[in-house]
């Protein structure tokens, strides 16, 4: 139920509710999406931004709040840790404990190796788990893999590393195979189908869902996987700093305890950073729809020992973040809900776009509406748009929003509204890291041997946006790869003397950069003790 | 000045806004968390908490990211509860009840008490979905278990010691591996892609110069 505040647009929408489902918004041309962009999305803000001074990046601009971690002290020094007894010992160290790193496990310990997974909350803390709306996969006879790659590498602004991008699309239906025959629940019809719908950008229905917890259901399958494997999980543990051995490879990690702070060294012959995103970076003072350890700590583990970065300068801002009420400001509204029907409506009742162009041009039209062309809704806590949920049921039948999208039902009921009767308010909310580290299509980075990336943390398979559901389906993709292929590099590895040499060659370049801070990192956690009512 | 409602921290007090949630709530009195805060969306079940209404004898259950604090609210969060967490080959178990008899035998000793139910911070019908488990009605159980956010309240909560999120995941598993129908056009798909089928197409599209891949882009047909 809202408040008086709201009635007067409340009803401009519900009165053209009919109008507006039989309406069928034109598409807007290449030249109209550029141009949106290129004045909304907050990627071309320039004045966010900050050049790299150090580092293998150096001259690349990047989110001022990434370039601060990415040229940060170290957390430790040298001499803080003793490398010649090293607490653990493993053949393959997995960084980060959500769907890329299960993935990872779970097949590198199939392929027989010495797995470990390192955590800093516990297992399952993860993006992968709040993903709501679903994994692609072009698996239906009017589609195919060459089609998926089309779509996804022109939602990418035809930057994708393409070697990558044909590996996500071409394992991309043996990956939902493998997630169903580890029991993850597919949405299907009665004869097995699977039940697909369109995502913002893709021309083939190819969304696979488990309701709307789509990525919640997987992780806790995955999750349930490795612990049925025994592969050993050590949790509220981050690896704060990379080890390398004498000849410059990956050879494990610097672990801290994250409630006792207690330092521990792990060896590995092989490591795969799966350490996910950087929502809680808040880049520009975004909200996030991201998990609470979201800080883009593998970036700066792999930036530090020379790791390059690909498309760093890119994020994605999701368009519905819930912009009312102010409990869940932020919080992720799944695109499925426009896939199901809803349109995105202004105050005056009026459908401004598609509902499903891309989310990079979806956002900055809703950031146009709200700002430039002054037809957002006050919500006092900026402006939002309605996204107009109750069409869903007249377009699917009574009932399909308990079917298909129930957290979202779930999430807005608590707060009294009603999504089935009553419309919601979105603006766009910080979700995703494009870019991350670069690797070849072992998931190997392209420069430090024997260091593996998987999932949010790897920049270059989407290229510089990426579409609903690719997401889900690469930490599966490159998660499994990295696993498979961490495992079988460490069959011929012979680790030398661990060094941590790279911390004092790091310090030395801050300082002859003349660069003058007092911040360490990785930040492995949000700082929200200030007394803000967010 | 915001209006302030009182509230009990594992006892002790703060006046704190009254629009936060109580994880928030935690935040503005100065917890820096580690423990008990996970997507801070409602998804991953890290911040089970049970709460009491000073003056009221009910115990409640929460997730702290999920509920607005309200006043005189006596709080204690639990971030940890100690779930039986059984390890089995989801390829060699039974597909029927005995896999439950083998695995969580407690489900039998359900004394149906429905606190459960009661203190689910999803509002499932627990007790319900457990019945289900006990009978080896595993597509029931996996459907009325479904939204399980496996923050182990209910367990916490049970004189006969059941695991329910544990054997709810055992269950969804099951299902989705050996009971839900199985899916032609993604065996199909997956043949073809190992034999190749689509080598020549995919192919061409990696050498395809950028200005012919966005001719093919903004042509392309979309489903309706």
């Amino acid at each position: 139920m809202y408040s008086e505040q709201f009635s007067e647009s409340l009803a401009l929408v519900e009165a053209s509710r009919e109008k507006n489902i039989a309406l069928e918004p034109v598409r807007m041309t290449a030249e109209q999406k550029e141009n949106v962009l290129a004045s909304f999305h907050p990627d071309y803000k320039t004045d966010e931004f900050s050049v790299l001074t150090i580092g293998p990046n150096k001259g690349d601009k990047v989110p001022k709040e990434l370039a601060e971690i990415l040229q940060a002290h170290s957390r430790i020094t040298a001499d803080s840790v003793c490398l010649d007894k090293p607490d653990y010992e493993t053949d393959v160290l997995i960084i980060g404990g959500g769907g890329a790193g299960a993935s990872a496990a779970i097949e590198a310990h199939e392929a027989g190796a010495d797995v470990m997974v390192v955590t800093k909350l516990r297992m399952g803390d993860a993006n992968t788990m709040m993903a709501e709306g679903g994994i692609q996969a072009a698996d239906k006879p009017n589609d195919s893999p060459a089609i998926h790659f089309v779509d996804a590498f022109g939602g990418g602004h035809f930057a994708a590393k393409r070697e990558l991008l044909s590996k996500l699309v071409c394992d991309a239906p043996e990956a939902i195979q493998w997630l169903s025959e580890l029991g993850v629940e597919f949405d299907k019809e009665a004869d097995g189908t699977m039940i697909t719908t369109h995502g913002g950008g893709t021309s083939r229905k190819r969304m696979h869902a488990a309701k709307d917890y789509s990525g919640a259901e997987i992780m806790r399958t995955l999750r349930d996987e490795v612990l049925n494997r025994n592969i050993p999980v050590v949790d509220f543990t981050a690896a704060i700093e990379l080890i390398l051995d004498e000849n410059g490879n990956a050879a494990g990690a610097v672990l801290m305890n994250m409630e006792t702070k207690e330092l521990l060294v792990a060896k590995a012959k092989t490591v795969i950073i799966a350490t996910g995103g950087a929502g809680r970076m808040h880049y520009q003072g975004f909200p996030t729809s991201n998990h609470y350890g979201a800080t883009a700590d593998g970036l700066v583990l792999g930036y530090r020992v020379g790791a390059k970065l690909l498309y760093a300068e890119t994020l994605q801002y999701h368009p519905t973040g819930v912009a009312f009420p102010e409990q869940i400001f932020g919080a992720l509204v799944t695109e499925k809900v426009r896939s199901l029907g809803a349109k995105l409506v202004n105050k005056n009742g009026e459908v401004f776009m598609h509902p499903l162009e891309t989310r990079d041009v979806t956002a900055a039209s809703i950031i146009r509406e709200c700002s430039e062309r002054g037809n957002g809704i006050a919500t006092g806590n900026g402006d939002g748009i309605w996204l107009d949920t109750p069409m869903i049921e007249m377009i699917g039948g009574e009932g399909t929003i308990m079917k298909r999208i129930p957290a979202m039902w779930r999430m807005f009921e608590k707060y009294g509204i009603d999504i089935r009767k009553e419309p919601i308010l979105i603006y766009p909310t910080l979700h995703y890291q494009n870019g991350g580290l670069d690797i070849d299509a072992n998931c190997m980075t392209t420069n430090i041997n024997n260091l593996f990336v998987a999932g949010e943390a790897v920049g270059g398979i989407h290229g510089k946006n990426r579409l609903m559901g690719n997401s889900l389906l690469d930490i599966i993709v490159f998660g499994r790869s990295a696993g498979k292929n961490a495992a079988a590099t460490a069959k011929n590895v012979t680790v030398g003397k661990l060094t941590l040499d790279h911390i004092a060659k790091f310090e030395k370049e801050i300082s002859d950069a003349g660069i003058e801070t007092e911040t360490v990192s990785p930040k492995l956690l949000p700082n929200y003790t200030t007394q803000k009512s967010i | 000045m915001e209006n302030t409602v009182n509230i009990f921290l594992f006892g002790k007090k703060y006046a704190v806004p009254e629009n936060l949630t109580i994880m928030t709530a935690m935040e503005y009195a100065g917890y820096q968390l580690v423990r008990g805060c996970g997507c801070r969306n409602g998804f991953c079940g890290a911040c089970a908490t049970i709460y009491r209404i000073k003056g009221d004898r009910e115990l409640h259950a929460c997730l702290a990211c999920q509920t607005k604090v309200q006043d005189n609210m006596y709080i204690a969060t639990l971030p940890f509860f100690p779930l039986v967490k059984e390890v089995y080959d989801i390829n060699k178990i039974p597909v029927n009840e005995t896999v439950m008899m083998q695995l969580y035998p407690e489900i039998y000793a359900c004394i149906g008490c429905n606190a459960c139910t009661k203190a689910c911070t999803q509002g499932l019908n627990v007790m319900q979905y457990i019945a289900y488990a006990q009978r080896g009605d595993f597509e029931k159980c996996a459907e009325e278990s479904f939204d399980c956010v496996m923050c182990g309240v209910c367990s916490s909560r049970c004189p006969a010691g059941i695991s329910h999120p544990q054997v709810a995941m055992l269950a969804r598993r099951i299902n989705g591996k050996y009971l839900a129908p199985g899916c032609g056009h993604l065996e199909d798909r997956v043949k073809e892609i190992k034999n190749g089928d689509f080598n020549d197409l995919i192919e061409a599209l990696m050498q395809k110069p950028i200005e012919e891949m966005k001719e093919l882009y903004n042509n392309r047909e979309i489903e309706k």
